[in-house]
Order: C-alpha cells, then structure tokens, then sequence
C-alpha cells in the first residue's frame, strides 16, 4: 500500500530533505498545460498531436500557449481523423519520437479504438518486445458539464480490458502534473482519462524535483482519507465526491476511508485489499455503467483475495446500462454523494 | 461456357497505365512514359537478375508453403503468386535503408530484404506474430488489419522528415529516406488508407502509397472497392497516382523509382497503385471456384510477370540457361530447407508463453507478474504427474483445481 496519505484529499506533499518547494495554485487543466510543457522542454523527442490543441490551444484550452513557445512542429494541429492521429503516432513511436495525442473527448476516441487496440496496445508483444510505441493519449471523459451526445462518457472499461495499456487517471492538480509527466515518460503506451468537470479545481501543485522524487509511481493507489468502518474506491471525477460522502458520514458517525485508485490499468490491488481487510466494507463509485464495469472486477477481485475479512459484498455505485442521458437528466443518471451513501448504508445491513 | 459475373476484373489494364514489358516481354519505350525512362537506365543487369532470382524464390517457397499447409504444419498460407513482378520491381527501386510497412502478402519483399523463410512462416505456423527484426531488415512486422499498417507508414514518415528537416536536396537524394506503405485493392476502402493520405498530404511526408491491385479483395472484386482506377484517388488528395502494370516488372520499377525520388526530395508523396492479379487464393481457407472463372483466371494466366520478365531478360542476353538452372536450384534447396525448419518448430525452439507475459509491457506489471506466477505453479503442478507412474484404466489424474493457494 501506498504510504503516501493525503488527508486534505489535495496534493502528495513532499517531505524530502529539505527540498526547494515550486508550490503554486493552478487548475487541473493548467496543472495539464504545465506538465506537456515541461515534457515538450525535457525531451525534443516529444510531440503534441490533435484536433485544434495549436492555435485555439485546445477545446479545453489544455494546451494553451504550447504552439508559440514550441512551435508548430512540436504542438501539431491535426486533420480531424483520430485514426489518422493514434495511427501516425504510433509511426512517430516506431522512429523513436514519444507522441501525446489528444482526443477531443471521450466519445470521439472510437473512430481511433482499432488503432489503439489491435495496435498500439499489442505492437510491444507481436514484435517480441523489439519495438516499444511509448505513446500517450489524453482523453477528457467524464459527464457533470451540461453538454451533448458523445462529451460526457466514461469509457474507461474498454481499454483496461485491452492488454498492453496502461490507463490513468488523476483526480487533482498536483497528480494531473506529475501524472502527466509520468505517462509521458513511460515505456509503454498510456491512456490518460483527464476527469474534465473537474478541469477548473484548483490545487496546489509542487513543481519542484524533490515533489517529483516523492510522488508515487501512476500506478499505485492512494488513500486520500483514512477511516476504518468502510472503504469508498474512486477515481477521476468521483475522487471529490467520495470525499464530500466521507465528510457527511462522518457527521453520522461513520468512519469512511477513501481511496483514490488514479491507476485502472494496472490496479494497485495490494492497496485496495489491505484498506478492505481493515474496514470489511467497501463501496467502488464510478460514472460509466457499472454492468462490465471496472468496479465489478475489483469486487471480484476482492472477493478472491479476501473474502473471510468481508463483512458484507461488495458494492458499486455507477452509472445505469444506458446510452449516456441527455444533459438535463444526467444528475439522475451520474452517482452522487446520496448514492454512495446509500451505498455504504446498504454495506451494515449485512 | 460460363459466363463472367458481373464486376468481374478483364485482363486489360485501364487507359493511361505505364507498361513497358508488352505481352512478349518486348521493351517498348513509349514516349507517353518518358518521365519514367530514365530511372530504367539506373536499373543495371546484375539487379535484374536479382530481381528474377527473388521472383523465383518467391514462387517457390510460395508453393512450399502451400503444401505445408495442406499437410497441416502451416495454420495458414497467404499465396502471393502472380504478385512477384509488382513485388521485385517497387522493391529494387527502393534504397536499402528505405522501409517497407507490408500487409501480409510482401513475401517477396520480405525474403529479398533477408528475411529467412524461416522468420516469415514463423508467423504461419502460429508459433510468433512476427518472425523477424524489423530493424534490421527495414520490413515492418506483417499487419493483419488491414490498412492500419498505412498510417503507421506514414507517421514513420512524418518522423523521418523531422530528421531530416534541414537538410538539402542533394543530400535527400543521397541519403534519405522513405517509407513504402503496403496496400491492396480490398484495404483501399478501409478509412485508414484515407486518413494516412490526408496526413501524407497534409505534411508533405516522404511515403510512397503502393498498392497492389490484385482485383480480388477475397471474393469481392475491385470493382466492388472503385469505380475507378485506384491511383486516380491521389488527385483528390492534390498528390500524383500512377497506374502501372503490375505484371511488368520494368514498369514498376521506373514507376516506383520515379514515385520513390519525388518523396525522398521533399515533394511529397506518391501513390503507384500495380495493376496486378492474385493467381492463387486469397489464403489456403479460400476458395475462388465460387465467386471467379477459369476463363478469367486463364486470360490473367496470360500475363505471369515472370514469364514475361525471363522471355525479356533472355532475349537480350541478361539470363541464360545457366543461370536461369542456378536460380531454380537454389529455389529448390531453399524450399527443402524451409520445409525442414518448418517442422523443426517444435515447442522447444519457439517461444513459450513466458515470452508473452515478457513482452506485454515494457515496464513492470502486478497483474502480468501476478498471472504468471500462477502459470508457473499451475505448470509446475503437472511435473509431479509426469514423473507418476500412469494410472491404470486411463483416467485423468489431471487436478480439476489450480495448485493450492494459487489465485484463480
């Protein structure tokens, strides 16, 4: 398990010796902006790739500023086609350039999905492990922003099923920096689900390398909130929410800990399975629909590893088996405080 | 008599097509062809020889393959027979350290590049999903989904031109690079094959799109595919497309030499699309008696690009009979010796599934580590068994369960 505990549910705080602190307060989003830059700075082998990320600086304004500081070589504005952007990086990859593509949002990443999944996720395999494609895609997903068909989806189970990804996903800026940095800098091809209503949630961020040497691997679990009568798993847009339901909980007297799992692919199980085998209980929350969920595989998971320490089964709140709603109806259909604590009700009527 | 089905290819090849070989391996210089010419003169007689001696192989090692499969030591057989003049000829036009991004019917480039017969039925035999070092061979491994391998090719290329950029055109010409982005007439309606030439355009990527027109996408004809001779398609996309003979390997030549000089000097890419004919099935699980003639077949039959290439190459003395002799004994050792390295493919000299649980990922996995170790005790189980003395009756001594306290 992860030792790095958060109790304000805000940033891994670097406790090395005596490091040179670069603390500021920015959004998840400039958080993003910060890290590519960095990135684009460290490496010239990395390159930005995607749909108006240059001039306009992205549709979430992600990538702003990058064009006229790294030039239009370096911060591409594609052709609309994201086969075309996760087929051409994976080339990129193959002659030793380290691409990050974005995807406009969630729902537009399946015109690229054959190229992500009979590709990118097995070209490391079929070739023996003699042609590495360390490519990153960054995908806003997520619902809560009042928009139309294909903006609000959580499609994150589609390719933690796919072998030879890896899928992360921060839920705060000082992760949504290093994380991004991390992914980057990884061997393998990453997906990284940026939680998009959550894109102007402001943290503080430690920029310096002593924060970078302390934070912890992207694919490790951590607990942003310790307690001991139940265990809240969340991730990406849920992160905060599963917060607030501790916090209410524990006016009622109920001691919730909350685990921010920002890997999905690979799961820290170590994590999750020493937190359920103190609390007995656990509650998984996320957006996309639960039937073939992630949080079904934990469950399952779980349930293998340490099903004499259950007190009760395991239970997930998520989104229903329904094409994502239209936005005026989306709060009924996206897991809430009240879900997850109903939810954490249900786990002590075992 | 049967009659063609409607759509059907007809052994002629479309208004404006570049051929240089006529029907009795003649050399015809039409001047309609002249920006083409001159990269025929670039093509010495020791090449041409190389290139009927991969066309040989090829076909032999072709039909070796074939029978393996029908003995049931191939899981399967892409043939590529009637290809082998579309094949030589854009492949001897390339330089050595250009790449090819093949889709799974390149043998011929394959071999030439130095692949072993061996490292390519690798993959036929279902023992590796690609048999060889793409590196070294500048041969991308085969690519089974048909047209993802194009945009592969064509972001390769993009990376290429940032390498290069800066660089003059003599220095292009000398020493850069291109990438050969593999196609055939089925995969041009794939929408990946339209996005790499979006981006080709887009960023004037040093790729020569090369596809091989075999008329036959399986079953449905390329009539199904375009209304159109492929290579018109380029102009759509503001690049030049040339159709040209793909039986003709002097053609194909100077044509993808040509295509292959505008792309290495910086003028973008080209497409060549080899007016060709699949002679063979589309794989040995085919069968093409259900959707094509003989007539048509024989009338294709007629064209054989290798054929024609040995009757030009032998009536202006560039191949005679004893070379001609040298070229298909060597065919033949070589098809006995895949033969032999084919069933030599035991579980001891191919990879185990431990390859795979290493090769997933580059960097370290707790699932990968987790499900291995589970691999290995649930492996280690059978040892003991193997060692038991056989249980009388036959019953299975098989544990219906995983060893003790390993995960499921």
């Amino acid at each position: 398990m992860s030792t790095s505990q958060i109790p304000d549910g805000g940033h891994v705080a670097s406790s090395a010796q005596q490091p040179v602190p670069q603390t500021e307060t920015l959004t998840i989003a400039k958080a993003i902006t910060r890290a590519l830059a960095d990135e684009l700075a460290a490496d010239e082998k990395v390159l930005l790739m995607g749909e108006d990320i240059g001039s306009l600086g992205g549709v979430y304004r992600v990538t702003e500023g990058l064009k006229a500081t790294f030039g239009a070589d370096r911060v591409v504005d594609s052709p609309l086609a994201e086969s075309g952007i996760i087929g051409t990086s994976i080339g990129l990859a193959m002659r030793g350039y380290r691409p990050v593509a974005e995807i406009q949002f969630d729902g537009f990443v399946f015109p690229g999905f054959n190229q992500i999944t009979t590709q990118l996720a097995k070209m490391r395999a079929r070739t023996q492990g003699t042609r590495e494609v360390p490519v990153t895609i960054r995908i806003p997903y997520g619902g809560g922003i009042g928009s139309i068909e294909h903006h609000s989806e959580s499609p994150e189970a589609l390719f933690t099923h796919t072998p030879g990804l890896r899928v992360i996903t921060p839920s705060n800026a000082h992760d949504a920096y290093w994380m991004t940095r991390q992914a980057i800098q990884c061997q393998d091809p990453v997906i990284v689900f940026e939680p998009k209503r959550r894109y102007w949630l402001r943290g503080e961020v430690d920029t310096s390398p002593a924060a970078g040497d302390a934070q912890p691997s992207p694919f490790r679990a951590v607990t942003v909130r310790q307690g001991s009568d139940a265990t809240v798993v969340a991730w990406g847009p849920l992160v905060p929410v599963a917060l607030a339901a501790a916090q209410a909980a524990e006016e009622d007297g109920r001691s919730l800990e909350v685990i921010d799992l920002r890997s999905l692919s690979p799961v820290d199980f170590d994590a999750l399975q020493a937190s359920v085998e103190r609390t007995g209980r656990m509650v998984i929350a996320h957006e996309a629909p639960t039937f073939g969920g992630l949080g079904g595989e934990i469950a399952a998971r779980l349930m293998e590893r340490s099903f004499l320490h259950l007190e009760a089964p395991i239970l997930r709140v998520g989104g229903f088996h329904l094409p994502y709603p239209p936005s005026r109806v989306e709060e009924h259909y996206l897991p809430d405080l009240d879900r997850i604590l109903d939810a954490v009700d249900r786990l002590f009527t075992y | 008599m049967e009659q063609p089905r409607p759509g059907a290819p007809a052994a002629q090849l479309p208004e404006g097509a570049v051929s240089l070989l006529d029907r009795e391996g003649s050399l015809q210089r039409d001047e309609r062809f002249a920006r083409y010419l001159p990269y025929l003169d670039t093509l010495i007689e020791d090449r041409m020889r190389q290139m009927y001696r991969w066309m040989v192989t090829e076909r032999r090692l072709d039909r070796e393959a074939t029978s393996l499969q029908r003995q049931g030591q191939l899981a399967l057989w892409v043939p590529a027979i009637g290809q082998e003049g579309a094949q030589a000829g854009a492949l001897a036009a390339l330089h050595q350290d250009d790449w090819i991004f093949p889709t799974y019917r390149e043998h011929l480039m394959a071999l030439a590049r130095g692949v072993t017969p061996r490292q390519l039925l690798l993959l036929f035999r279902g023992a590796a999903h690609a048999g060889w070092d793409a590196e070294q061979h500048r041969v991308q491994p085969y690519t089974l989904v048909l047209a993802a391998q194009t945009l592969h090719a064509t972001g390769y290329a993009w990376g290429i031109a940032r390498d290069q950029a800066g660089w003059d055109q003599d220095r292009r010409a000398q020493d850069g690079q291109i990438t050969l982005a593999c196609y055939g007439d089925g995969a041009s309606s794939e929408g990946d094959v339209h996005e790499s030439m979006v981006f080709a355009a887009s960023y004037d990527l040093p790729v020569v799109f090369f596809c091989q027109n075999n008329h036959w996408a399986i079953s449905v004809p390329s009539s199904t595919q375009t209304r159109v001779p492929l290579a018109r398609r380029a102009a759509g996309y503001g690049f030049e497309g040339v159709t040209v003979d793909g039986n003709d390997p002097l053609a194909v030549y100077a044509v993808t030499a040509w295509a292959a000089e505008q792309a290495r000097t910086g003028a973008g890419p080209v497409l060549v699309e080899a007016d060709t004919y699949r002679v063979g099935a589309h794989t040995t699980a085919d069968d093409p008696t259900k959707y094509r003639t003989a007539e048509e077949e024989q009338a294709f039959a007629a064209l054989d690009p290798l054929t024609r290439f040995e009757t030009h190459l032998r009536a202006t003395g560039v191949l005679d009979d004893a070379f001609a002799a040298e070229v298909h004994d060597e065919a033949e050792q070589l098809a006995a010796q895949t033969r032999e390295a084919v069933l030599g493919m035991t579980p001891e000299t191919i990879g185990t599934l431990d390859d795979v649980f290493a090769h997933t990922y580059a960097e370290p996995h707790p699932l990968i580590e987790e499900e291995q170790a589970w691999h290995h005790q649930w492996q280690a189980g059978f040892a003991d068994l193997e060692s038991a003395p056989e249980v009388a009756g036959g019953e299975s001594t098989v544990p219906v369960d995983g060893p003790e306290g390993a995960p499921a």
